[in-house]
């Protein structure tokens, strides 16, 4: 293990340079990891998920993590995690599909109990029967915990996107999870070109003490309180803490986007801002609706793309504005639910533009065809089809 | 949204989710709208020199902080206070809900702060060293029943939900704005000379010739046994 300095966190996320090595998505979370000063790692690494757990136990092995051990599953680990964050560490963990739902109820206390945990979601399929095919339903399920949901399209946005969650997790008006989605198996297993920040630099330490919440550290009395005690247990207590602390709950997840905009610049990305057409993707769906975007230039169709990186917040404004113009929308997903098309449907006005679809899953590919064929259904082009026998 | 003093009713709006963004470094928030952090601290000034039973509300981070900043800040705490006609100050000195009743004359809890404020009829009252997130919830429950007109002073970022709230503001920022507590009180015509608050109604005078843990009460397994001795009175 190299010698690592402490650099500011703006330097190392803005200015730092960096260095292009040919990675999987699961090694460019754990480079990642390798360079986010992070204290512990929890998790319970089923195998088929990612390898990105055993890569942090390795990092933890090489000397980079203080601690890390493997849970005796997904409720138990994420428990501990939010344990080990409220006692003032840096934690960090990852899971998929099953994993994630099987700890789900640990994971929407987070929030409320302000744990400033980055989470990895690989995800998998988590229906029955048992497949460990990469579909992302998963995020659906994690979109109203109240953690900040950031969704991955390629290898390099894992990096960018898990050393910043760090970053964006502690600010003090935050301090919530942040979840870094991205496919399993689409990314976590293939590789691509990642520019990474030096090895030898990592992010200044968690300040436990710069918080909207005391840490557990037993120097503020009463020692002996729960920092969140129930607050349902008596007749003079008012119903209402429980909604005004649930408000702050959103409130932090909203105050985010300021951080993502100066971390990942900007909630979405916009190719083609004067398209007739635009083909709004999140993850991986984003880099085959970016080849859908390039179909279309060659064949002189007018066609954008809104690639939203931030799910939660949701950039509502931003997909406003882009999308006022827009003739037709289209969403391509990896799941059967369409989570983000609902979004959309949700953020814009005449919301019958938007074409809910297509959706791949169980482990399907996203062929760019299937993209395109919306798009010219849109814009009335006749397409004639061959079958070849 | 403009961020005004209530009763604003059942539930009450989240400032953040109605578009108000804490201040820029050096600006303050007034009714939620980013503005000079001295047009801020005037307004607050006026606001805790004619509203009736202006309180300060001091959090742990000042009670608790054991250092050089935190006295610092105690300290340009009580010079504030003592400038203020008739201001009272009543700790929040934890965050855990008080069973089976609050005292509302000793105490002010997040967990059911419009308690307090009503009891004593508390129209205007400022937050600092209290941590944000129980500040923020306190300062939503005020605005949600009660009329008291709220300014927090936030050694970190500030807090929508506050009429009145300034940034970064530690010993030298409070001083600054006890001076245009002074400023605005002549402009007002308010005679007074400076003095202490008067102390907590509800804490006995201390007397530390025969005090026992057991007037310490809920706070007595706080105080650690010297070495030898023996433990008897405790609740």
């Amino acid at each position: 293990m190299p010698e690592q300095k402490v650099v500011d966190t703006d330097y190392l996320l803005l200015e730092a340079p960096r260095e292009r090595k040919f990675i999987t998505g699961a090694q460019a979370m754990a480079e990642a990891i390798k360079r986010a000063n992070v204290d512990m790692a929890i998790a319970y690494p089923i195998t088929p998920q990612s390898e990105v757990m055993h890569l942090v136990g390795d990092l933890w092995a090489q000397g980079y993590l203080k601690d890390y051990y493997r849970a005796e599953e997904e409720y138990g680990a994420f428990s501990a995690i939010s344990g080990a964050a409220r006692g003032g560490v840096r934690v960090f963990t990852a899971t998929s599909g099953p994993g994630l739902l099987r700890g789900l109820e640990a994971i929407a206390s987070w929030p409320g109990h302000r744990i400033p945990a980055v989470l990895g979601v690989l995800t998998r399929v988590v229906n029955a029967p048992l497949s460990i095919q990469p579909d992302n339903i998963e995020i659906s399920y994690l979109l109203n915990c109240g953690a900040v949901v950031l969704h991955a399209e390629n290898q390099q946005d894992t990096f960018d996107f898990t050393l910043a969650a760090f970053a964006i997790a502690e600010q003090v008006d935050v301090y919530v999870p942040v979840a870094v989605a991205t496919e399993g198996f689409f990314v976590t297993h293939a590789k691509g070109y990642v520019n990474m920040t030096p090895e030898d630099m990592k992010l200044p330490p968690r300040n436990p003490y710069k918080a909207p919440v005391p840490p557990t550290d037993n120097e503020i009395p009463p020692a002996r309180i729960q920092r969140d005690a129930p607050v349902q247990k008596s007749n003079f207590m008012s119903y209402l803490i429980h909604a005004v602390w649930q408000q702050e709950v959103w409130a932090s997840t909203t105050r985010a986007m300021k951080y993502i905009y100066k971390y990942l610049g900007g909630p979405i990305e916009v190719v083609n801002p004067d398209a007739e057409v635009f083909i709004v993707a999140s993850g991986c769906a984003a880099a085959q609706s970016r080849e859908a975007v390039r179909y279309a230039q060659l064949e002189g169709l007018n066609v954008g793309l809104v690639k939203v990186k931030a799910i939660r917040p949701f950039p509502e404004k931003e997909i406003r504005k882009v999308l006022k113009n827009a003739k037709g929308i289209v969403v391509p997903e990896h799941n059967i639910v369409g989570w983000l098309a609902r979004e959309v449907k949700a953020a814009i006005p005449n919301n019958d533009r938007v074409v809910g679809g297509p959706r791949v899953y169980g482990g399907m590919t996203l062929p760019t065809e299937l993209i395109m064929d919306e798009v010219y259904k849109i814009l009335g082009v006749k397409k004639e089809r061959k079958v070849l026998v | 949204m403009k961020v005004m003093p209530g009763p604003e009713g059942y539930m009450p709006k989240v400032a953040a989710l109605e578009g108000v963004n804490l201040s820029s470094p050096g600006k303050g928030l007034l009714f939620g709208e980013e503005v000079d952090e001295e047009v801020a601290m005037r307004e607050a000034a006026r606001a805790m020199l004619t509203r009736p039973n202006p309180t300060i509300f001091p959090g742990p981070k000042i009670l608790w902080g054991w250092s050089p900043n935190a006295f610092e800040e105690a300290d340009a705490i009580l010079e504030l206070a003592k400038e203020i006609p008739n201001c009272r100050i009543i700790p929040m000195p934890d965050y855990r809900p008080k069973y089976p009743k609050i005292d509302p004359e000793a105490e002010i809890n997040p967990n059911h702060p419009n308690l307090t404020i009503l009891h004593n009829r508390i129209e205007a009252c400022i937050f600092v060293g209290v941590h944000c997130h129980y500040a923020n919830l306190s300062l939503r429950m005020i605005r949600a029943g009660t009329n008291c007109f709220t300014i927090a002073i936030c050694g970190e970022l500030g807090h929508e939900d506050a009429m009145v709230s300034l940034r970064d503001a530690h010993g030298e920022k409070i001083r600054k704005f006890k001076q245009i507590v002074i400023e605005e009180r002549e402009k007002l015509g308010i005679q007074w000379e400076p003095k202490l608050p008067p102390p907590n109604p509800s804490l006995p005078k201390e007397n530390m010739e025969t005090i026992s843990y057991a007037d310490y009460g809920e706070y007595a397994f706080l105080l650690m046994p010297k070495k030898g001795e023996i433990v008897t009175d405790t609740e």
